[in-house]
């Protein structure tokens, strides 16, 4: 006789689906400069609680509090701020613009902004970043021009990529931001290549990598992990956990068992997370990363802990699986208003600067989607050549490709 | 000049290209100090540095990422996975990431970057030592696919390979690695040493990829072929004294159609022969192209000797293998139709 009860299967679900209240007890939020600011050289195994707790510099009156605080100018904040604020509204005229017709697909970076704004501030020129789709704030915070933003978009006659790429697939070796794929994690072993060939030629730029919560499932990312701790390559790993990906919650990915940023543990990589609704703290930790990594000392792992306030994608209604309001209990708040409350104590900012910036800016994104619909939207007006479909898959086009685009006649 | 193994000559070709130029590195798995399983890379790392080629994790996700990551740096890695039957790993980043940069990022960044694998059966090595997964390649837009069947071809390839701009697919059949193999398994096997193909000029050259070469003239019918199975092509032609002509296709992407279409168009006769498995290989491509190019000189149909349609097995070898004989009956069959 078998003494042992039959197996049974575990899987992991949320703590709460739509209709029910939304509870966040679980996250546990340490108070804002609570966490200390190790030397860049620090060893890993001194730091590791830095993988368990979240670094915050913004306490809840809106000041800058702790060791990781006081980096920033008040003019680099109030552009971060309007970083923030561009991208926000960029992704709402997008949004639209999806809804009109004139694209078909938009994904929104809702909650968090300050991300991808934070961190580009903290590289150099000629570092760069292998992102996924969501931290076009590296472009934004990097000056790429947002008529060519939204020309991709658009795919229309200006689309620096030709119309060949999905919506906010976007390309910019200029503005170091690698070229982002549809295939989830493939970019952060690349980061990792990319780092090791900047110290193979005794370069001192260094690569960025990203990835989101439900992607560090992929292998790649296990792979991104042992090359870069192997040759102490000069990467940032960053992982954006934003708790959702598209419908399955983060634990469907093994979060919560430990977090994310412990991955980096056992490959002996310092791992840091931090809240990523905190401009000041993101920077923070990404600048010391980056010295690190400047330095020689190797790869850092961040994770940004985040909220996905916005829907995955145009192609998702996160109301099928989550609480409507869960976006608005989720206790770091949003990046804006938090900022916000921070320029405003420190006297550099006020509501009404607010409302002016914003309609500035709503403004400029809107003169900048005139100029961008000038060439065409997707179905209207000017289009790439379908000549464009037929080059650039080889250096040189092949006989092949060659009778090929003599058949399609173009 | 110098006599050289296809080893020894794929070795010479990278001793070539780190010298010349510093962006190139190699690396795989027991690439570096070890040399290789193959001894492909011996002498490299105490040459040019461990930073110029070196040993990586078992992780071939990883070799082809890393190098795509160097590749849109600058660099030029030449990188090995151990044998063909692991490249299912790295598959993902070879087809949605190396063959596509370019593309879709409007030539932004591109992909300057060979991956060398040993490939093919007759040597025993059953289900994952033996495989042909050309097709897998060849399939995908973006990736140039080659095939060298001798050490002169192999280094000259392999340098300009490594050259190219596009990434590259570099197939190096185990089985000719020390001597030709015409698939007469129960016959001792010549050595490189004793073969004119063995005569490899030293220093730099190359062999423009996309250029096929007629290794036999003839006119009775045309044999294409790429791999081991020119050797075993050639036996067949000879015990069964057909005048045939031989090609060896070099590279698979670009193919080199002109060569090909002037040959059957002449000869009104095609069998192709490859290792792979018949269903969706590369052969069907070759087949349906020769078709649509020369209809109305072909005088009987296409015919193609192939492994089966089945794992490659252990000890059913020579079963699976398409030696000699087996090539040579469909020679004779395609003289008769």
């Amino acid at each position: 006789m078998n003494d042992f009860r039959p197996l049974t299967l575990h899987v992991p679900e949320p703590a709460v689906r739509p209709g029910g209240t939304p509870d966040f007890s679980n996250v546990k939020i340490p108070k804002a400069g609570a966490v200390p600011r190790p030397e860049v050289d620090a060893n890993p195994e001194d730091i590791r609680d830095l993988a368990f707790s979240i670094i915050r510099v913004l306490n809840r009156a809106g000041e800058a509090v702790g060791p990781w605080a006081g980096l920033l100018s008040d003019e680099e904040l109030v552009e971060g701020m309007r970083n923030m604020m561009t991208l926000r509204t960029f992704d709402a005229r997008m949004l639209i613009a999806q809804r009109q017709g004139k694209t078909s697909f938009y994904m929104q970076h809702l909650g968090e902004e300050a991300i991808s704004c934070a961190f580009r501030k903290a590289l150099l020129p000629g570092d760069m970043n292998f992102p996924t789709y969501r931290q076009a704030g590296l472009l934004i915070a990097s000056g790429y021009p947002m008529v060519d933003m939204m020309c991709q978009v658009y795919s229309n006659s200006r689309d620096p990529l030709k119309g060949r790429q999905l919506p906010v697939m976007y390309s910019s070796k200029e503005h170091g931001f690698f070229t982002i794929s549809g295939n989830l994690a493939t970019q952060y072993v690349q980061a990792v290549g990319w780092a090791m060939a900047s110290a193979i030629r005794n370069d001192t730029r260094i690569a960025a990598a990203w990835i989101g919560d439900g992607s560090t499932a992929e292998s790649d990312f296990h792979a991104a992990l042992v090359f870069a701790s192997t040759y102490k390559a000069p990467v940032i790993l960053n992982i954006v956990n934003n708790q959702w990906a598209i419908s399955t919650f983060q634990g469907i990915a093994r979060g919560g068992a430990g977090t994310f940023a412990a991955r980096g543990l056992g490959f002996g990589i310092p791992s840091l997370r931090v809240d990523g609704n905190d401009y000041l703290a993101v920077y923070a930790v990404a600048k010391w990363a980056a010295e690190r990594a400047r330095r020689n000392l190797g790869p850092t792992l961040v994770e940004y802990v985040t909220y996905r306030a916005g829907a995955h994608s145009t192609s998702d209604d996160p109301s099928a699986y989550r609480p409507k309001t869960e976006s608005d209990a989720w206790p770091l708040g949003d990046p804006i208003i938090r900022l916000k409350n921070h320029l405003v104590i420190r006297g550099v900012w006020s509501e009404e600067r607010h409302k002016q910036a914003e309609a500035e800016i709503l403004d400029s994104v809107i003169a900048a989607q005139k100029e961008a619909e000038s060439y065409g939207t997707l179905h209207a007006g000017g289009k790439p050549s379908a000549r464009d479909m037929f080059e650039g898959v080889y250096a040189e086009m092949p006989p092949h490709l060659r009778r090929q685009r003599q058949q399609a006649g173009v | 000049m110098a006599r050289m193994t296809m080893i020894e000559a794929i070795r010479d070709a990278m001793d070539v290209m780190m010298a010349r130029d510093e962006r190139v590195v190699v690396f795989g798995e027991d690439v570096g100090y070890f040399g290789g399983v193959f001894r492909c890379t011996a002498g490299l790392q105490q040459k040019y540095g461990k930073t110029r080629c070196f040993d990586a994790p078992i992780s071939e996700s990883g070799i082809v990422g890393t190098a795509i990551g160097m590749a849109t740096y600058g660099l030029r890695p030449c990188i090995e996975i151990q044998f063909a039957d692991y490249m299912y790993p790295a598959y993902d980043q070879i087809v949605s990431e190396a063959a596509r940069l370019r593309y879709r990022s409007n030539g932004e960044f591109t992909c300057p970057l060979v991956i060398r694998m040993p490939t093919g059966g007759g040597i025993f090595g059953g289900q994952t030592h033996s495989q042909s997964p050309e097709a897998l390649f060849t399939h995908v837009a973006g990736l140039k696919t080659v095939v060298p069947s001798n050490p002169y071809d192999a280094k000259g390839l392999l340098i300009a390979a490594i050259e190219d701009p596009d990434p590259v697919i570099f197939l190096e059949p185990k089985r000719l690695y020390n001597g030709p193999f015409d698939g007469h398994h129960d016959r001792p096997v010549t050595p490189w040493s004793k073969h004119e193909l063995g005569e490899v000029p030293s220093g730099y050259f190359i062999h423009p990829l996309g250029k096929a070469s007629v290794v036999r003239e003839g006119s009775a019918m045309t044999v294409l072929a790429y791999g081991t199975m020119v050797y075993v092509a050639q036996a067949a032609v000879a015990e069964i004294g057909i005048d045939a002509e031989i090609i060896d296709l070099r590279t698979l992407v670009p193919l080199d159609m002109e060569t090909i279409a002037a040959s059957v168009k002449k000869t009104g006769r095609c069998v192709v022969v490859h290792e792979a498995t018949l269903t969706s290989g590369f052969g069907a491509e070759l087949a349906a192209l020769v078709q649509e190019a020369c209809f109305f000189q072909l005088e009987a149909p296409i015919t193609r000797v192939t492994g089966w349609d089945t794992p490659y097995p252990h000890a059913q070898e020579w079963d699976y293998f398409p030696g000699p004989a087996r090539v040579g009956r469909a020679l004779v069959e395609t003289m008769e139709a």
